[in-house]
Parts: structure tokens; sequence; C-alpha cells
């Protein structure tokens, strides 16, 4: 029977990646010194699970790399080799490098070999090393009577076995007829049964065996055959496998003798495990009952597949189950209501109503159960974090400490991939610019160890996620200074601390005195903001001298569903999103001023700002205002930029579907998608920032048209 | 049919042993992890099991152990998947009432025959 693996393949590299992230996490969670048993055996578990898929499905490189990795685990577990930090760090690097195998594997290209081999050396050092009460040793080849048999093979003829079931050996599922007709395979089989055991029948009892055989098999099967057989048994069973010679008259042994000649010579039964086997000198836990709890697992049961491409994901089961009960009943309204639909008449009006309603209602939950779908927990962005701050607070010679809160909340896949990078640049920062050195720190006052929070929660119908370390803060001269050189604020410039601090997000600003290769190459916080900005979030600084600093992040719950805002000019109806709203007033002829060639601007609350003619901007013929106080100023934010946006009128809130205009059309600069409205038109969802570029390209021609 | 309970955290492993048994005829039953495969084996009585060792929950040893302390599983052929450096795990596997072990990594192939061999 042939079976092509491959199929199996994709399944064995997802669940062994899963596994090296269990590993990791394990690992950082691991405190040197202490052993928390269940810790130690969810991180062995992992490394045995990989090593015995990798095996099967022959990707032996793998598999022996992962085996000295959980020999090691395995000694750990047994508290016969201390939990020390260096065999800590050894195993995060395998768990790196095994990483790199695997996904070398996966891809098909060439696995670093080198590099293995060297991290095995290293592992197997730690193994060999004087800490370790005992090491494994390959136990010697046992020959006994092996060595004797393959001696005189030559006039070997066959085997005579005594073998003699131990009466519970039935209790474990072994039935001495199998082993009987395995034998009968190899040759032949001459059988002698000896009832002698057989009790008076009142005292029989059925669940005993009481037969013993007396065997002689003629022919050429190998003691390693034979050993095959008896494996299972050897411990259920006296057994007595002696070679017989054609010479030699064959020598009749009754059951007793070999019994007894079995029982004289232990090895020569207990070595039947086979010749090839690995054997631990140590003193043996075995049969521990090793629970976990389930949480730890479920949690990572569900996974972001790899992270790129079309990608697949992997749903709770209830998940699944809430969707398929709410189709089931939105399949029952629908034939309720086409029913009703069939003859219809006015007294059935309320009858319409109520199946309406329990249409919308299902239709509602539908919708929710399929964004929950689309929902993951957070820690699969989060998990990466303890490593790179154990890492690189070790690299910098800092202490940290990271402490993640908030892990299960749920956020859209699509920001999950995207929300990564921007975090780690984050967290990077915290790390280079925020923590100071230790002697620093104590000279501040503050505890050593610094301490890095990262925590996400849901606030007011938006994810948010914090950033927060007790470091020096942002500075506010450096970046001051920084700015004015950078011609970004005029030397005289009044402008608030938070205001200050926003200018990290300027492109090409970074006040890092030295580029280390952590941070500090000035692409960063342009970008980050950026990113953000794509998942249709904002970003906000916090910052308090000596105390520390913290950055904000707000996305939207999904990125497929958005809050807008519909408004109106001339006959058009778009949507602009809610988050991007500050306000909407009416603006007064004198709060207006015009500035020659820099556009319209009014005040607001002591501040100036620039006004977009939504019309002008998109070239829409006859809207109802063209008079600024005859319609409204929607003040709308984005790129940390504020500006006034000039519509008709304001409709109402709603959530809209987001449409792809690149995937169904092409991209539109100042529109980021569309939606179909309840009337079935179709609305244009208006891309902030993106708007805000235009008009700046187009500000010379939007002023000769209005002039 | 001859049906056979598959135990195994592991996803691959599991759909391995479970297509290899399904294309020789026989009905599989998967669980992931010990409990389950108690679960599902109170509730239908099986023909044999085949079950890994290391597994969240309940590893393969207690389920072998808590399998054989039901009396519709008192000679039910109980199978351990093992690597090969296991020797405590085979004995430990022993003494709870295993039957017998399959010594990973094996092929389908030589599933095959360790199940034909015991289911006769």
């Amino acid at each position: 029977m042939s079976i092509d693996m491959a199929q199996f393949h994709q399944v064995f590299f997802e669940e062994s990646f899963e596994g090296l992230d269990i590993m990791e996490n394990g690992l950082l969670d691991m405190d040197p010194g202490t052993v928390d048993d269940e810790q130690i055996n969810t991180i062995f578990r992992a490394a045995h699970s990989i090593k015995g898929g990798s095996g099967t499905f022959g990707f032996n490189d793998i598999s022996s790399f992962t085996h000295v990795m959980e020999t090691l685990l395995d000694e750990m577990r047994d508290g016969r080799r201390p939990v020390t930090p260096d065999a800590v760090d050894a195993l995060l690097r395998s768990v790196d490098v095994l990483r790199d195998m695997l996904g070398a594997t996966k891809d098909g290209g060439e696995v670093d070999e080198q590099m293995a081999q060297a991290q095995q050396v290293e592992l197997e050092q730690i193994l060999k090393s004087a800490s370790a009460e005992a090491s494994v040793v390959s136990a010697p080849q046992v020959e006994g009577g092996q060595s004797a048999a393959t001696a005189s093979a030559s006039k070997q003829q066959g085997w005579h076995i005594v073998f003699r079931p131990l009466p519970q050996m039935m209790r474990t599922g072994n039935d001495s007829l199998r082993i009987l007709r395995e034998l009968a395979e190899l040759g032949e089989l001459k059988v002698d049964c000896d009832l002698s055991a057989l009790p008076p029948l009142a005292g029989f009892e059925p669940e005993d065996s009481y037969l013993s055989w007396d065997l002689h098999l003629i022919g050429d099967a190998s003691r390693e055959t034979l050993d095959d057989i008896f494996a299972w048994i050897e411990d259920e069973c006296e057994l007595a496998v002696m070679p017989i010679y054609a010479a030699e008259p064959q020598e009749r042994v009754t059951v007793e003798e070999a019994a007894k000649a079995a029982s004289e010579e232990p090895d020569s039964t207990q070595d039947v495990s086979g010749p090839s086997e690995v054997v631990q000198v140590t003193d043996r836990r075995t049969g521990q009952d090793r629970r976990s709890s389930k949480d730890r697992r479920t949690g990572d049961r569900r996974k972001v597949q790899g992270g790129g491409g079309g990608g697949s994901i992997r749903v709770d089961i209830s998940k699944i189950d809430s969707l398929i009960n709410m189709v089931g009943e939105l399949v029952i309204t629908q034939s309720m209501l086409s029913l009703l639909g069939e003859d219809f008449s006015l007294d059935k009006l309320e009858r319409l109503n109520e199946g309406l309603s329990q249409l919308e209602r299902h239709t509602r939950e539908l919708q929710e159960s399929v964004m929950q779908v689309r929902m993951l927990p957070i820690s699969f962005t989060f998990s990466r974090f303890p490593r790179l701050v154990h890492d690189l607070s070790s690299k910098m010679g800092k202490k940290i400490d990271l402490k993640m809160t908030g892990e299960n909340t749920e956020v859209d896949k699509t920001v999950i991939e995207k929300i990564g990078d921007p975090l780690v640049h984050l967290v990077r920062n915290s790390l280079d610019h925020g923590i100071e050195m230790p002697e620093e720190r104590l000279v501040a006052g503050k505890p050593e160890t610094g301490t890095i929070n990262l925590n996400a929660f849901h606030k007011g119908g938006n994810i948010v996620i914090e950033i927060r370390d007790d470091g020096k803060g942002l500075n506010r001269e450096k970046i001051e200074s920084k700015a004015i050189d950078k011609g970004l604020i005029d030397v005289d410039h009044n402008l608030s601390d938070r205001q200050i601090y926003e200018l990290i997000f300027q492109a090409g600003f970074s006040t890092a005195d030295v580029v280390s290769d952590v941070s500090g190459r000035g692409v960063g916080m342009d970008v980050v903001r950026r990113n953000i900005n794509e998942l249709g979030g904002s970003i906000e600084i916090e910052s308090e001298p000596g105390k520390g600093s913290a950055i904000i992040i707000r996305l939207p719950l999904t990125l497929a569903i958005l809050d807008g805002q519909t408004v109106t000019v001339a006959d058009e109806t778009y949507i602009v999103p809610l988050v991007s709203i500050i306000e909407s007033i009416q603006v007064k002829e004198q709060q207006i001023k015009r500035v020659a060639g820099r556009g319209e601007t009014f005040k607001l609350r002591d501040e100036y700002l620039p006004i977009l003619r939504l019309h002008e901007l998109f070239g829409i013929e006859n809207p109802n205002a063209t008079r600024l106080d005859e319609g409204l100023l929607v003040v709308v934010e984005g790129d940390g930029r504020h500006c006034g946006l000039f519509v008709d009128d304001l409709l109402g809130q709603q959530q809209v579907v987001i449409k792809s205009l690149e995937a169904n059309y092409q991209r539109v600069e100042g529109i980021s998608g569309a939606t179909i409205l309840g009337d079935g038109s179709v609305s244009l969802i208006l891309d902030i920032p993106g708007l805000l570029r235009l008009a700046d390209r187009q500000d010379g021609d939007g002023l000769k048209q209005s002039a | 049919m001859t049906s056979i309970l598959a135990v195994d955290d592991s996803a691959s492993m599991r759909q391995m042993v479970s297509f290899t048994l399904k294309g020789a005829g026989y009905e599989v039953i998967e669980a992931a992890d010990g409990v389950e495969a108690l679960n599902i084996a109170k509730n239908k009585s099986v023909n044999l099991v085949i079950t890994d060792v290391n597994m969240p929950n309940m590893d393969g040893i207690s389920l072998i152990k808590e399998l054989r302390g039901l009396s519709s599983y008192k000679f039910t052929p109980l199978l351990m998947l093992t690597t090969e450096s296991g020797v405590d795990k085979k004995q430990a596997g022993k003494a709870a009432g295993a039957t017998g072990w399959v010594v990973k990594p094996f092929n389908p192939d030589q599933l095959l025959a360790t199940i034909k061999k015991v289911l006769g």
C-alpha cells in the first residue's frame, strides 16, 4: 500500500510552527532554578511532537536535531538537570534554528546545515556537561544468545521456543494465538501444548491464561524477528528461545527447565527490546500522570497561518456552530416570509412586520458571527515580544520586565497581520530610548528593572493598544532643536509639549545619539503612523519627563465594517469615517480668512484650519451650498493634520460594509472604498489623509477655480 | 466493520494514521487527547485503540489505564505510539495495561502490518 505522505506535510508544518511558538513562550516564562512541571512538560511535548512528526514524514535532519533538544528537556523535566539560564538560552537558539530548518524544508529551500550542526553540538555539549547527574549513553550491544546464534548460523535449523504466558497476559489484550499465528508465518511450526497448569473447572478463572507452549520453529527466522514478536509481552510470559542445530540431537527441554533457565538468565529476555535502543541509565520516573490545563493549549489552537498570502484561518468550532445556527434561523424566517407572501392580505401586516424584524435581527446576528470568524486574539502578535525583549535587553545590558495584559482581546485578522511590525518598532523604541541603563535608573531613584507594559483592550467601539514604559520619557529640548535644525518648526514657535512630541512622527526624524542596530535609523515613526492609518486607526503619544512615555494606538474593531457619517454634496452621498471626525460646525463669515496662495482657512478655537471644498476637489457641479455659511464644515483629522471639509449637509450615522474599489474598479485618490446604501445606491467612502494629499497638489488649481 | 480509535494531539499524525487505516477498510474515530478518547470509548465500543503517549489533558498511559479498567475494554488491544527512546514509556504503558506499541517513526505499511496482526 503506498500513501502519498506529502498530503500531511502542510498540517505537520502548521502544527510544528505552533509547537515552536509554544516552546519559545514556555522557555521565556521559565524561571531558571525552579522547574514548573507543567510548563516544562508543555515544552517537552511540543518538541516531542515535532520529532515524531518529522521522523514519520521523512525529515530526518529535523528529527535528529529535535531529538537532542528533547533529551535535554526530558532531563530537565525529570529534575535530573537543573534549569540554568545558559541551557534555556541554548534551547531558545535551538528553537530559532529549528524554525529555520522547518521553514527551509517547507519552502523546499536549503537547510543551513552548518548552523544546525553547530547548534546541535552546543546542545550535545550541555548534555555531556558535568552538571548533569546522569546522561544518556548508548546501551552496549547486548549479544548473549544472539552472537552464539549468529556464530553457529550455518548449521542452525530453527528455534526451540518455550513460551509460558503469565496468567494475566490476556488482560493487556494480548493473545497467545496471535503469537502462534505470527510464528507460523516464519516457517514450519510444531506446536505442543502444555495443559498441566489447567485448574479444575470449579477454580477456572476465564480471564486467566493457563496454557503453555513448547514450540519448534524450523526456518531461517532471525533472533530479532522472534524478539519483535515477543517484544510486547516480554514481561507477561516466561520465555526461552534456543537455537536448534542440525547436527545435534534435539534436546527436549521441559517447560519447567526452560522457565528456570529463563529466570536464571534474566538478560536473555530483558534484552529483547531491541539492539539499537538508547537506554537511559538513570532512575526512571514512569507512569506519572501529566495533566495540563486546557486553556493553555486551546488558546494556541487557532492560528494565523504563516501570515502571508491568501492564508487560511483556524476557527473555533463554537464559532462555526453559531454560524450554522444563525443560518438555520435565517432559513426559517425566510420560509415564513415567503409563505406569507404567497397570499398576502392587509390583515397579515402585523405578521409581516414581525417577520421582517426577525429577519433584521437574524441578519445582524449572522453578520456579527461572520465578523467573529475573522477575529483572533491579539496574543498572536503579542507572543513575539517576550523573546524580543529578552534578547534585546540582554544585548543592551538593560534590565527590563515586560508585562502584557489583554492578550485575549480579539482583533481582525488583517490587524494581526499588519500591526506586528509597527508594534515591534514601538517596543524597540521603548527599549532603546525609553528605559535607561540600570545604574542610570538607580541614580534617578527608580527600581533597577524597567517595565514595559503592553496592553490591549476595547474602548468605545475601538481596540486600544498601549505601549507604556517607565523610562526617561521624551526629551522635549532634543526634539525641539532637531526640528529647528530640520526646518520643521520656527525658532520662536509656541508649541505645546504634545505638539512637540507629535513631531517624532515626521519622516526622517530620529533623536538617537548613535544609530544602533536596535533603532534609530530614522525610518520609523512616520512609517508606523502610516501603517496604523492604513488600518483605519490613529496613534497618539504621551510622555512625562523622568516618568516614562506611552504610545496609544486606536484601531477600528473590524476592517470590513465601518462606522460612517453620511454627507451630501449636490446629488452625491459620501461616507466620512466616524473615527476621523472631530466635530461638525456651521461657520460664520467672520471666522473665515482667505490667504493669498494658501487657500481658505477658518478659525477654530485660536487655530486656523484649512478648508477643503469637496465639490471642488471632486469636480461636482451645482452644489447646494457654495458660500461657506450655507453649508457645513466637518472638522476632520488625518495624518495628524486637521482640516474643515465643506459639504452641503449631514445625513446621519450608519454602519457601512466596505467594498474595495481597487478590486472592483481601480484605486482612486482620496477614496478608500465604496459601499451600498439602504436604497441600493453606491456611496464612496472618503479617505481623509488621501484627501489632504490630493488637496495639497490641487491647491493652485482650486484657488483659481474659486477665484 | 472493525473500528479503531486513533488518539494523537498532533493533527498530522492523527490524519496519517486515520488515512492509512481507512484506506485498509477500517472505521476510524479520531480523538485529540486522552479525555476526548475516553469519552468516545465509553459511548461506543471500538475494536482497537491506538494512542500517542505525550498528550495534553490526559496522556496515553493514563488513557490506557482508564480504558483497561472498563469492563468492555478488558481484552481490547490497546496500542501506544512511542519513540525509539521510550523504554521507560513502554514499560509504563505495559504496566498500565497496554497490549503493545508501534515505534515512531513508522510508515503506513508498518502500521497496517501491526494492526492486522493484532486484530487477527
